[in-house]
């Protein structure tokens, strides 16, 4: 039978099928949908902030006004921006963290622990060298920062690349230790003889604490910041390594056969994502709280996990999704003038994270009609 | 007429995209008989039962099932209508008991009382005896061998009331008493008036069990025949083909000297199983040698270890008069050994990344490529751009995702990273699996022309036409070793086909 013939029979058979079957559709994976394009991401927002309204309908308010509240309070204003760019400083320094992790699909959601282990080993630095004057004490907090984070997320890599570890339960689990660590710490051995038993370090001299932009909160904190996305944007696109993890991201399978060793490149980037959010630890200390405490990251390393899904691992996206979210813990805050309680920019954050990931796998999926 | 069959399959058209995998294929079996489908891997064989089962629809044709004609949309479909399938690789879950497994998605009500089970394991376990399948009921899959999985796979569609049961390749997983055992079952189900289809490319297999055998090739059905009139010889010959491939035969010309020599090679798969046993090679340059075979016999072990991707533990390979490295794909890349890997999306490129990523993988530590770490952005678009004028690959733009390339362009990006470097030697698993006529023949024209410049060509296909065409030397891998070499021209279809059912040559060839 020739080829016009087949055709011909095929659209037959399918008329017949759709006017003697009843409307029926069936949902099948479309393999040819891979990332999905970024009006799914602004969709996915959308869809999280109407499902957040109707929780706060049912708390008797008029979701409008308060997103309005919460977007003045974050943005409307100097102080509210400022604190708002105060917020977004760590989270973008751990979401470069983690999103340099996922780019080689290590899953590291352990920038909690790494920014707490930063910020302990900034604050050693204070404790046991206290007299330094600023140009040396700076950057050896900087340093320590990075490497205190950069040993918690090695912590991680270690077993994953020899010992086939999960990085998730591991990565995990030593934000706990993290904590209790630091705890450890304020409660005991730091904790500051003057301080009338507030569980933290000693208040950090002028020469231990970042420079502030004019009069406001805002530190220099900041540029190590930017500095650090054009880095990564950097590094990422135009070097040797770069294209290595491009790769790797990509297909692993195809990376080893460009010889690869993917082992290698897990442990090396651990180091830098455990060493960024080491650096956000360090500058948290020294930029905003000028000690050591208890509680002092808000769940700075898992909003950034969130961060970084929002800018899909892109540099430049990552410094307006990290703005944004900063904006969202602040605007939390506002809304607790109109009797509704902070906790609402988490819900959100949740939210957003579910709907981006629901979005992402429904648009790997087509709607066909039967037949 | 048609009562006596329980399955006609007329016509049978089955495309995915451009490739078309059944080719108006009529298939008919008996009821209660053993019907075998023989062919090599890749015929369509295995396509053929998963539109049966309700896997894949067909494309056009129709399927009439006990006379009456039917539309299988799912495999849901199938089932009720009495068709189960036992795939090749198992449908089952890992953590739950094999009794779990078989009842598993049967309609009942939500509560089902605490002897529900028990019940259900005894009916299980009674199901299986009759049949002389033994296994376990009450432990979770993982804990069970490959061959219990399998027979709780079988359980599975009898419980399920199929009187039609495919097996697709049911005893690549199987020992040989495993699969004497095996057999008894089908003779089973076929007195209790079931029909067995099971597709398989062991010609031994086919004899011992079946009674009327389908041979298939290339997407086509070609012969229909009573076990009793064939023998091994006749099915051996049909399943390779008959016409031979002297269409466009390359000029003999003598090759040059040794380029590759592999000694006495011993090398392990994934899981501890010899995949390569005291395997000789050698390609000369300006040689093509084609190694024949069915599928799992070796070949995927021995491109890679030719192209450092897996260790070997025995023996030695010497490459271009040096020892090459052990499991060093950087040392291969660097000794000029090319690789156009079996699954080209799978492993040769990154589907998400555009044209230059993927065209940098082996050459972007050269100094051409990049400087102090950096990658000279620049120079290597145009040098992307000068590549793929140069092997007419047709790509929206340098950047453009190669996912979105068809095949046989994926295929020509692939060739031009793996040639333009001016490789020694070129290994390349079944490069033309899934282009058309036309892109193949581009692949074939590459090939020659390396040939022609001197290079060595190692080209492990499972087509083999294309072996037959290309080839200098023609060597059958069987149990990874090579059992058969021929030369150009004395290569028959036939003496392959034995060497690759792992027949010795018994005799004197007769006249073809």
């Amino acid at each position: 039978m020739s080829e016009p013939l087949t055709a011909t029979k095929l659209s037959n058979s399918s008329e017949e099928t759709a006017g003697s079957r009843r409307f029926s559709f069936r949902i099948e994976l479309d393999p040819s949908r891979k990332d999905s394009p970024w009006w799914i991401t602004i969709l996915s927002v959308l869809l999280a902030l109407v499902l957040c309204g109707i929780f706060i309908g049912a708390n008797g308010m008029n979701p409008v006004t308060v997103y309005m509240k919460m977007i003045t309070g974050a943005f409307g204003t100097s102080f509210g921006l400022t604190e708002t760019l105060v917020k977004s400083i760590p989270l973008l320094l751990c979401g470069i963290g983690v999103a340099i992790a996922y780019r080689i699909s290590v899953w590291n959601i352990g920038a909690e622990g790494q920014f707490l282990a930063g910020a302990m080993a900034a604050t050693a630095v204070t404790v046991y060298f206290p007299g330094l004057p600023g140009y040396l004490t700076i950057p050896l907090m900087v340093l320590c920062g990075i490497i205190g984070g950069g040993i918690w997320g090695l912590l991680t890599a270690i077993p994953r690349t020899y010992f086939q570890v999960n990085e998730l339960i591991t990565s995990l689990m030593l934000n706990y230790v993290a904590i209790h660590a630091l705890n450890y710490f304020v409660f005991g051995p730091w904790k500051d003889p003057k301080g009338m038993n507030f569980p933290g370090s000693p208040m950090f001299t002028e020469a231990q604490s970042l420079p502030l932009v004019g009069d406001t909160r805002l530190h220099y904190g900041l540029i190590f910041a930017i500095a650090g996305v054009l880095l990564y944007a950097f590094l990422i696109r135009y070097t040797r390594w770069g294209y290595e993890l491009r790769l790797i991201g990509a297909n692993p399978e195809a990376a080893r056969n460009a010889g690869i060793r993917i082992s290698r490149h897990i442990l090396l980037v651990m180091l830098i994502s455990g060493g960024m959010a080491g650096l956000a630890g360090m500058s948290e200390v020294s930029g905003v709280t000028h000690r050591l405490m208890y509680g002092i990251s808000p769940g700075y390393g898992y909003t950034a996990i969130i961060v970084a899904w929002l800018a899909k691992l892109n540099p430049l996206a990552l410094i307006v999704s990290s703005f944004l979210f900063g904006g969202l813990i602040v605007g939390g805050y506002s809304v607790q003038t109109i009797g509704l309680p902070s906790s609402i920019s988490s819900m959100m954050q949740g939210a957003i994270l579910f709907c981006l990931i629901a979005g992402g796998m429904a648009y790997k999926f087509r709607i066909r009609r039967n037949g | 007429m048609s009562e006596m069959y329980s399955v006609v399959m007329n016509q049978i058209v089955k495309r995915f995209g451009p490739v078309i995998a059944n080719d108006h294929v009529d298939f008919r079996a008996k009821t209660g008989e053993i019907h075998a489908l023989l062919g090599e891997n890749g015929v369509g064989k295995s396509t053929m039962m998963c539109m049966l089962s309700g896997v894949y629809r067909p494309t056009s044709g129709e399927i009439v099932l006990h006379g009456k004609p039917v539309h299988i949309r799912s495999p849901k479909d199938a089932m009720k209508l009495g068709i189960g399938m036992v795939f090749q690789n198992f449908r089952l879950v890992p953590n739950m008991t094999a009794a779990e497994n078989i009842v598993l998605g049967e309609a009942s009500s939500f509560w089902r009382g605490p002897n529900w089970i028990k019940r259900k394991q005894e009916e299980v376990e009674a199901l299986a005896r009759h049949f002389g399948l033994g296994f376990p009921v009450n432990r979770p899959i993982w804990q069970l061998s490959v061959g219990e999985q399998q027979r709780v796979e079988i359980v599975k569609t009898l419980y399920r009331g199929a009187d039609l049961i495919i097996l697709d390749e049911p005893t690549s997983v199987l020992t040989p008493v495993e699969a004497e055992q095996l057999f008894e079952t089908l003779y089973q189900m076929k007195a209790e008036g079931k029909t067995v289809i099971l597709t398989t490319h062991k010609l031994k297999e086919v004899m011992a069990s079946s009674d009327r055998i389908s041979v298939m090739r290339k997407g086509k059905l070609t012969h229909t025949l009573d076990k009793a009139d064939t023998n091994e010889r006749e099915l051996a010959r049909l399943m390779v083909g008959k016409e031979m491939a002297v269409a466009k035969s390359l000029e003999s010309h003598s090759p040059g000297k040794p380029l590759l020599i592999v000694e006495k090679l011993d090398v392990y798969a994934d899981h501890g199983r010899k995949a390569l046993n005291q395997l000789e090679l050698r390609v000369n340059e300006g040689e093509i040698v084609g190694v024949a075979g069915v599928a799992g016999n070796g070949q995927s072990e021995l491109a890679e270890v030719l192209t450092g991707l897996r260790a070997w533990r025995k023996g030695s390979i010497r490459f271009n008069g040096g020892e090459l490295h052990n499991g060093s794909v950087r040392g291969a890349i660097e000794a000029g050994i090319a690789h156009v890997p079996e699954n080209r999306m799978k492993s040769g490129l990154a589907g998400s990344l555009g044209a230059v990523d993927n065209l940098l993988f082996k050459t972007y530590r050269t100094k051409e490529r990049s400087r102090f770490g950096f990658l000279r952005t620049s120079a290597n678009r145009a040098w992307t751009q000068s590549l793929i004028e140069q092997f007419d690959v047709k790509t929206p733009s340098v950047d453009a995702p190669v996912r979105q390339l068809s095949g046989g362009n994926q295929q020509k990006l692939l060739f031009a990273r793996e040639i333009h470097q001016d490789p020694l030697l070129m290994v390349a698993v079944h490069p033309t699996q899934g282009l058309d006529v036309g892109a193949s023949e581009g692949v074939h024209q590459l090939l020659a022309r390396m040939r022609g410049e001197g290079k060595g060509v190692l080209l492990i296909s499972e087509d083999l036409d294309e072996v037959m065409q290309l080839s200098d030397r023609i060597l059958v891998i069987y149990n990874g070793q090579m059992v058969g070499e021929l030369a150009r021209g004395e290569a028959s279809r036939e003496q392959i086909g034995m060497y690759m059912a792992g027949l010795r040559e018994s005799g004197e060839e007769q006249a073809v």
